[in-house]
């Protein structure tokens, strides 16, 4: 059997990147509740990370702080979509959206992983990633059929993120053996459910789902955006400062 | 007339500080005695007290919305808990200020948490405001606008990861101290929030202590990293228990009315008598050279606390005053859209059902 590491470790990046992100919004979210979900999210998405970059790590001796921290930019290997800002909010819940949805979709499938460990972390991330979908897709309705002004934001934020979606069904980076061998699941194939699901919410919101082409997005093969070097900046940068010691 | 300290009576500008600090002071109670050991309350015989309520506080039950009360004891209870509330989302800013850096994932994720519990804890606490016939929507205004306050620890700066364990063990430890009484406030509803609140700051002032013990364990830049935290944190966390009593006017009705039990000075002594010991397990010192044990109190000494800092921030010239209301005020004006969309939303859906129902 081929070994997942690369694999599991662009899900594991994903994952921590997203939680990255989504950490900036405690104390800044639109209303004291939505604090309080988005720092649930967060540490789900967090808690998958650190799952996956164990798992990722084993092989190789190295622990989720080693990979998390001590690698530079071109080794992770998330997609684009996750690392980009997203100081509104119109734009954290349609990405929260787009990415909850696959990972929904992604989970499902990989809980029938053949590698046992993989299977495992899946299956419980399901019933995480169930309730983001549902809590993205909520505000999605509210935002797109709310009041004009927030029509237009939505429809906005979607226009924006909808291009970098496109990665995620991306094929380039990953071992063809490991497909074959059920221990990943071919993204290709995730495409159609996923944007049927998503089109049903951008139809149900009153908004228009983007005929845009795909953005030049090549994270999975760690070309990122220039966003990506200044959240790893500081992220790592406490970690770095202090080379060996214990947290 | 008690006795004041000449430092808070200099000018008349200041003993406003001092009238605002005390309310400050008061967004905490106080009371660790076992209920026998209790002093059984002077309740002033006020015409405007039902009896009904004073028969409540005589027999320690429990006041509930649905109850008659004071309109004192009312605006007192919904000043207290409003200001208690906005210190809890306040205290977000500085912790929060280290999520994005934590230094490993583990610590990454135990702080997520915690500031998230804040939220929660706002939550509770603007609820049980909320019983009490305000609406949280207005607190928070009072909040923006600056008419009513937060607890002044948060508009000191988190500089470094330390800053994150300081705030754990001595600001929460110090919250502890204050709120714990509280569970067994005169006012039902806060009283219940304060249970589930005071189980969590245990937990919060734990994962603080042991921030510290871990870097106070480490290499030397990390523990001169924590001596450095907490040498700033040490004076901010003991006026947070306020003034002195000489100078709590407002610290007797509240007692009266079963809001608070015990006085600021014997809060922070209590908070220093558990302190000193927990200092020593960390390995670190305080920033007192008069700290020692007195045989004959049977408490630690300690130099008097300066509160000209306190009134100071108070007057809006800590560190952080403009930077945390500023965060708070922005949050809520880029939010608006959201809530008027959330608003409207919920309009057009209840439109709708009434709608399909009449079909």
């Amino acid at each position: 059997m081929s070994t997942p590491t690369a694999y599991v470790l662009a899900l594991a990046d994903d994952a921590l990147i997203s939680s990255q992100r989504l950490g900036w919004w405690i104390s800044r979210a639109p209303q004291l509740e939505e604090d309080v979900a988005m720092a649930n999210i967060g540490l789900d998405q967090l808690g998958q990370a650190r799952a996956l970059l164990s798992l990722a790590g084993a092989a190789t001796g190295r622990s989720e702080d080693d990979l998390a921290y001590l690698r530079n930019e071109r080794d992770f290997r998330n997609v684009c979509l996750v690392e980009r800002e997203q100081a509104d909010f119109g734009v954290a819940m349609a990405r929260m959206l787009v990415f909850s949805t696959w990972q929904h979709e992604l989970y499902s499938a990989l809980s029938g992983s053949s590698d046992a460990m993989l299977a495992a972390i899946s299956a419980k991330a399901v019933k995480e990633t169930a309730y983001h979908v549902d809590h993205a897709t909520h505000w999605v309705l509210r935002l797109g059929d709310g009041t004009d002004e927030s029509h237009a934001r939505m429809q906005a934020a979607v226009d924006a993120e909808w291009p970098w979606r496109a990665e995620l069904f991306e094929t380039e980076f990953l071992d063809d053996s490991l497909v074959a061998d059920g221990v990943a699941v071919d993204p290709s194939g995730l495409q159609g459910p996923v944007e049927q699901r998503l089109e049903a919410v951008l139809h149900q919101a009153t908004l228009n789902v983007p005929d845009t082409t795909s953005a030049y997005s090549k994270g999975r093969l760690g070309r990122h955006t220039e966003a990506m070097g200044y959240l790893l900046a500081e992220m790592q940068h406490l970690h770095r400062s202090h080379p060996g010691v214990n947290w | 007339m008690p006795r004041l300290d000449p430092c808070y009576t200099r000018t008349p500008e200041m003993r406003a500080f001092v009238t605002r600090a005390v309310t400050v002071g008061d967004v905490y109670g106080n009371d660790f005695t076992t209920p026998e050991q209790q002093p059984t309350p002077v309740i002033a015989d006020r015409p405007d007290e039902p009896a009904s309520f004073r028969a409540l506080l005589e027999t320690d039950g429990r006041v509930e919305p649905r109850d008659e009360m004071p309109e004192g004891y009312r605006k007192t209870l919904v000043r207290q808990i409003a200001q208690h509330a906005h210190s809890e989302i306040i205290g977000m800013q500085p912790e929060g200020n280290w999520i994005s850096r934590a230094p490993s994932l583990r610590r990454k994720a135990i702080l997520m948490a915690k500031v998230q519990d804040e939220a929660g804890h706002g939550l509770y606490l603007y609820a049980a405001a909320e019983t009490l016939g305000v609406d949280r929507a207005d607190l928070l205004d009072q909040l923006h606008s600056g008419r009513q306050k937060y607890s002044s620890i948060f508009n000191y700066p988190t500089l470094t990861w330390a800053d994150v364990g300081a705030i754990g063990w001595l600001v929460d430890g110090a919250a502890i101290v204050n709120q714990v009484p509280l569970c067994r406030c005169s006012y039902g509803p806060y009283a219940r929030a304060m249970v589930r609140v005071c189980k969590e700051e245990s937990f919060h002032q734990r994962q603080g202590f042991e921030i510290l013990h871990t870097l106070s364990h480490g290499s030397e830049a990390q523990k001169a990293m924590a001596q450095d935290a907490v040498n700033r944190t040490w004076w901010p966390s003991l006026m947070m228990f306020g003034p002195p009593d000489d100078d709590s006017p407002n610290s007797a009705q509240s007692m009266a009315w079963g809001i608070k039990r015990f006085s600021n000075d014997d809060l922070r002594q209590r908070f220093i008598d558990m302190t000193v010991p927990q200092a020593e397990a960390l390995g670190l010192t305080l920033p007192d050279d008069a700290i020692r044990w007195n045989e004959e109190r049977g408490h630690y000494d300690f130099t008097p606390v300066d509160f000209t800092e306190l009134f100071e921030v108070i007057r809006g010239n800590g560190p952080c005053n403009e930077q945390r209301l500023s965060h708070r005020v922005k949050a809520h004006e880029d939010g608006a859209w959201v809530r008027e969309a959330a608003a409207a939303y919920a309009d057009k859906q209840a439109a709708r059902h009434a709608q399909e129902g009449a079909a």
